[in-house]
């Protein structure tokens, strides 16, 4: 299997096996719009019923939200130029955009963090109301995504650094672009679905 | 010697037969298909009506089952070499009835089933002559492991048994102060759920006088088994008179009392002079949570339950 | 919490329990090591990532859990039929329904069929093994240790005791207090990972791995099953694993999803549950459908008939599915209309259902069919299952199901579609490739006694129920209080405990057969009636299945190769095998992630944590693991395949 490699194309599809990791990565994605879809659904089943505990309105705010939405999206493209980067078989700057990556995903999870101890001293946390406890499920799960997604990425450096570009580290830095681009289309209805929506209604 | 293990596997259907058999003619009698209202009838009739379909279908596939495994079995004596067609593997035509006829089947099953879905959710018309008589408003209530029967208008509650009186829809409102539950009486239709911060309304009605048996058939824990109760049905003088008598001889029912009656367990059967209503809304998200905040721990403790009242019969 | 609050006592049943648990547990070690077996398990066994060996545990796991289903379901069947011997509790009665109905659909019935699965697809597509050998194994191990966790609630901690079904606000933690409950949800949570890795991973394989030349419809019908399957397990399973996911949250976090209190929503549990539930209904039935196909054809001796129509109407099933949830709870008071379309789609789904039974009909039609034992399920499967299926329309048709909701009938319906439907197929499947599994068939004279006490049991067993349901017996009671409904009660525990000497004779009968049938000479062991690819390799299978990759182009390829005189083996062809190297990571990752899931059930944070870390930690490792396997050299494959094929 691994003796049937590929001339040309990226390098991490010249191999049977990265072609079917990334294929098996695409099918797992799937599945997590799955869950995350089920997430959006409880949250919205359960949207209003926030007992004692305050109101979205009167707690989520424009400002903190934009700048983490601004953070993620920015982390997905610098994400873009990193694989950019590594089909130039430029490691380099692969490096250097995964690190810029990495930096506005900690950026990012340090204003989600800040974000829900704010709100918890506001009276809603996951015990206060079906509500909150929807809220804190969706949003944490998005934002236990990324923490993972940081983790990974940072084993990744490592690997590459004293490996170089192959045909297996590539795909693995393939597979992660993909999994920080599907986390960034996660933020975007989070953003709208719950932030928008919760400062309207 | 192959031959031998087909004759063993249509014995295999003789017992079911029997209990087929037995079945039709009344030697079970069996308290759905026995309806003593107009909902379970409706029910009943759906249930005839389908069964024609099912015993039709039955007979169809195991008429062509028999005929393939004997026809065709390889060491039938007289096998013709033309029974023979290894690469016979399909057939527009045939293919197209064996999809077209369900699809027809399951339409004709459809339409009585919606119709009579949407008849359920009225009080049932009534009979030739008669005038429409307005439904009696039940509150039907659950709380681990029993129930509570309120009658608004006349302002009384039981506790474990209800009266109706027959020839008159019943409107219940469902609910329940913790697990979900369900009121299910078989004798005069089908059920509905009891759910906590939710009301679910039920119509039945009783065209014969009797006492039957209702029951919480939704699995809800431990004394699941005990929260059972009888509904009497009589003529509307006799309910007139037992509701009088309650209202005249019961004591009240105080806010402590329900609140003790609310505690996980099993109790006797009994009635007030007014209603838990004025209390506690179970159906409402201020009234759902009563129970789970202050009984929890009750919870913990087993009932031990093992054995209840034994009855001859299932009405 | 001390230890006499953590393991279960005051119960005669649970301290035989434990006593044979203890032994068990002292009686493997003290014989491993007896004859110096250790290292064989480990290497041979424990930490294997061939799919065959995978498989094997697979199955071999799936009986020990029949068994122990089984054993609930006579328990069960004891005290409906002697009410009077006060046998079991209510308390007891309602933890052992719980951990029937839960044993058998999550920890018996899919790990089965993902057992054969794991054996067969990719002999039948003509691949060395799943495209992620690795996640195999450790699928494997989250399943078997995620069963051990559920199991192990039997002596420790107490069972769970709200229905397989788990509803709320029943199962939250203000009516089920203690960690019974969180058994329940950490046991299907942690195995739950190695089904969506498994539907994941056969996808993959089956999309990417097929033999040259294989187009999709030119694959074996059971690979089709399969492919279908894993595409309703990748939609299906994320949708539990939130459910469980948010129960636990509730349960030991203090959230209020489902609870009673601050505005939670109990009523949607029954909703994700069953958006799941329904769907796995498929995920055990198709795979059984698959396997009927394949052996129906097999021993009739003739191509199946309608291919297509079967394909199509598996996916078409797939899709339904997915839209007939509420059905499970027509009685929870939506209206007349949303009951109206969920039960019309609820009885579109016997028209494909329909097609297919047609089908295996016509395919009997002008054939010549042997009466093997594989073939005896897979017939008896057809009469028994439309008992079900027509009981199941029945219960589509919501104004009805008024009456047949949570009663016997229903009980009847289900053990009618999933004993003759899944548990058939289990018993046909293992026996029809057992030969490729173990080298030697099955006795077929013990096979047919199993067989027919099992199908007799079977039936005697489970119709008389649709009566009692009729008669208002409700499903999960304890006792049988009404003297009414004794009658049938106990025609029906004679009929379960037929099926138990059924079961005890096919167990029997693979201890019998690896003593004294006779070792298989050939690959296509029926008679040489093999119709696709895994007949076509040697018995026992090499570990790479195929020394050269054969090229297909039609369906049951190896009817034409047998016409042609042909094999898969052609020596010119030989090239190395690149093959996968064995690894300890998958067990030693789950049984960390098992730790910390017992450690969550009591919550004991630190072990749940620790266990958690330590799983980590694995991932960590395997991630920095480059190890690529090795090749099979040319003079190796030679040297196996003259041996298996006596050249």
């Amino acid at each position: 299997m691994a003796a049937e490699e590929l001339k040309t194309g990226p390098l991490e599809y010249r191999t049977q096996e990265g072609r079917m990791t990334i294929l098996g990565f695409w099918i797992f994605l799937a599945a997590e719009v799955v869950l995350f879809a089920t997430l959006f659904a409880t949250y919205a089943v359960l949207f209003g019923r926030t007992g004692d505990a305050p109101a979205p309105m009167e707690l989520f705010e424009p400002g903190i939200v934009l700048v983490m939405t601004f953070l993620l999206l920015t982390s997905s493209f610098t994400c873009g130029l990193a694989i950019h980067q590594m089909r130039r078989g430029n490691v380099k700057g692969l490096m250097t955009w995964m690190i810029v990556t990495l930096a506005l995903g900690f950026g990012f999870l340090g204003f989600e963090i800040y974000e829900f101890v704010h709100y918890v001293h506001e009276g809603a946390s996951l015990t206060s109301s079906a509500y909150w406890s929807g809220f804190f499920v969706l949003a944490g799960t998005h934002g236990l995504h990324v923490t993972l997604g940081t983790g990974w990425a940072i084993l990744l450096l490592i690997q590459i650094a004293r490996r170089g570009l192959t045909n297996v580290t590539s795909r693995k830095f393939f597979i992660i672009s993909l999994y920080w681009h599907f986390l960034d289309v996660i933020w975007i209805f989070i953003f709208t679905c719950v932030y928008l929506i919760g400062m309207v209604i | 010697m192959k031959a031998k293990h087909l004759r063993k596997r249509w014995l295999g259907l003789l017992p079911l037969g029997l209990i087929l058999f037995l079945s039709g003619c009344g030697q079970l009698e069996m308290t759905v298909l026995d309806p003593k209202g107009p909902a379970a009838e409706s029910q009943y009739e759906l249930i005839k009506y389908s069964l024609w379909f099912m015993f039709g279908i039955i007979v169809v596939v195991f008429a062509l089952f028999a005929f393939m495994v004997i026809k065709y079995r390889e060491n039938r004596p007289g096998r013709k070499e033309s029974d023979y067609d290894p690469n016979l593997h399909g057939n527009t035509t045939i293919e197209i009835i064996w999809t077209v006829i369900p699809l027809i089947i399951v339409i004709l099953l459809s339409i009585p089933t919606v119709t009579t879905l949407f008849d359920l959710e009225k009080p049932a018309e009534p009979a030739e002559g008669e005038e429409a008589k307005e439904p009696l408003v039940i509150h039907a209530t659950t709380a681990d492991w029993k129930w509570f029967f309120s009658y608004p208008e006349e302002d009384i509650e039981t506790v474990n048994y209800l009266h109706i009186p027959v020839d008159r829809p019943i409107e219940f409102h469902l609910t329940s102060a913790d697990s979900m539950t369900a009121l299910w009486i078989p004798a005069l239709g089908g059920q509905k759920y009891n759910m906590a911060g939710m009301m679910n309304i039920l119509y039945l009605e009783a065209d014969e006088e009797g006492v039957y048996d209702g029951r919480n058939s939704n699995f809800n824990g431990e004394g699941f088994a005990a929260q059972t109760f009888k509904v009497h049905a009589e003529p509307e003088e006799d309910f007139n008179n037992w509701v009088s008598g309650i209202q005249n001889e019961a004591p009240e029912l105080s806010k402590e009392q329900y609140e003790e009656l609310l505690k996980p367990g099993l109790t006797e059967k009994d009635a007030y002079s007014s209603t838990h209503l004025e209390y506690y809304d179970h159906g409402t998200h201020e009234g759902m949570g009563f129970v789970a905040e202050n009984y929890a721990e009750l919870f913990e403790e087993k009932l031990h339950l093992d054995e209840i009242e034994k009855q001859e019969e299932f009405q | 919490m001390g230890i006499t609050d953590i393991l279960v006592t005051g119960e005669p049943i649970i301290y035989a329990a434990m006593v044979s648990i203890a032994l068990v547990s002292i009686a493997i070690p003290v014989l491993l090591t007896y004859f110096k077996k250790w290292g064989w398990l480990w290497r041979e066994w424990l930490t294997t990532v061939d799919h065959k060996k995978i498989g094997v545990m697979y199955i071999l796991s799936a009986l020990l859990m029949l068994f122990r289903g089984g054993m609930d379901a006579l328990m069960m069947r004891v005290q409906l039929a002697f009410p009077d011997l006060g046998f079991l509790d209510s308390q007891h009665y309602n933890e052992i329904f719980t951990t029937h109905g839960t044993v058998m659909i999550i920890f018996m019935a899919m790990p089965f069929l993902i057992g054969l699965m794991n054996i067969v697809v990719p002999l039948q597509i003509g691949a060395r093994d799943f495209a992620f050998p690795w996640l195999n194994a450790m699928s494997f191990w989250s399943f078997f240790i995620g069963a051990m966790l559920f199991n192990i609630s039997f002596v420790i901690g107490g069972s769970p005791d709200a229905g397989w079904t788990s509803y709320t606000p029943l199962s939250g933690a203000a009516l089920s207090p203690g960690p019974g409950q969180n058994f329940y949800l950490m046991g299907l949570q942690l195995s739950g990972i190695g089904t969506l890795a498994t539907g994941i991973n056969l996808m993959v394989t089956i999309l990417k791995m097929r033999a040259p030349g294989m187009k999709l419809f030119h694959m074996p019908i059971f690979t089709w099953s399969t492919l279908v399957t894993c595409f309703i397990i990748v939609f299906a399973f994320p949708i539990l694993t939130v459910a469980l996911a948010l129960l636990t949250i509730d349960r030991i976090f203090g959230a209020h999803f489902f609870t009673l209190t601050a505005e939670g929503l109990p009523m949607m549990w029954a909703n994700l549950f069953w958006m799941w539930g329904h769907p796995e209904v498929y995920i055990v039935i198709l795979p059984a459908f698959g396997i009927f196909s394949e052996i129906i054809a097999t021993f009739a001796k003739k191509r199946l008939f309608g291919y297509h129509a079967m394909v199509w109407s598996m996916i078409i099933i797939a899709l339904l599915s997915f839209l007939v949830w509420v059905h499970h709870f027509f009685t929870m008071g939506a209206g007349a209309f949303v009951n109206s379309v969920f039960s019309v789609s609820t009885m579109l789904i016997a028209v494909p259902t329909g097609v297919k039974i047609f089908n295996w009909l016509a395919t009997l039609y002008k054939s010549k069919i042997e009466f093997t034992v594989p073939m005896l399920w897979s017939l008896a499967f057809i009469p028994s299952f439309i008992l079900g299926g027509v009981t199941g329309v029945m219960l589509g048709m919501a104004a009805a199901d008024y009456q047949f909701h949570n009663s016997y009938f229903l009980v009847a319906h289900f053990h009618y579609v999933l004993i003759a439907g899944t548990v058939f197929a289990c018993f046909a499947g293992l026996v029809f490739w057992y030969p490729k599994m173990f080298g030697h068939k099955m006795n077929e004279r013990l096979g047919k006694w199993a067989f027919w006490i099992f199908f007799f049991g079977f039936h005697v067993c489970f119709f008389p129920q649709y009566f009692l349901g009729l008669d208002g017996m409700p499903r999960r009671l304890f006792i049988t209080n009404v003297v009414e409904w004794l009658p049938l009660n106990v025609i029906s525990t004679v009929g379960a405990f037929g099926m138990g000497l059924g079961f005890i004779v096919f167990v029997y009968n693979v201890y019998y057969s690896f003593r004294h049938a006779e070792r298989e000479k050939t690959g296509d062991s029926w008679n040489g009636n093999g119709r696709t690819l895994e007949w076509a390799t040697t018995t026992p299978v090499p570990f790479y299945n195929f020394a050269t990759v054969p090229y297909v182009d039609e369906i049951d390829p190896y009817v034409r190769m047998k016409e042609e005189g042909k094999t898969t083996y052609d020596e010119s062809q030989l090239k190395p095998i690149h093959m996968p190297s064995y690894k300890a990571t998958p067990i030693i990752m789950m049984t960390f992630l098992g730790l910390g899931s017992f450690g969550l059930v009591f919550e004991w944070m630190p072990v749940a944590i620790f266990g958690l870390i330590g799983g980590v930690a694995v991932m960590i490792l395997r991630s920095f693991d480059y190890d690529d396997g090795y090749y099979v050299s040319v003079e190796e494959i030679k040297r196996i395949e003259r041996k298996a094929r006596g050249l």
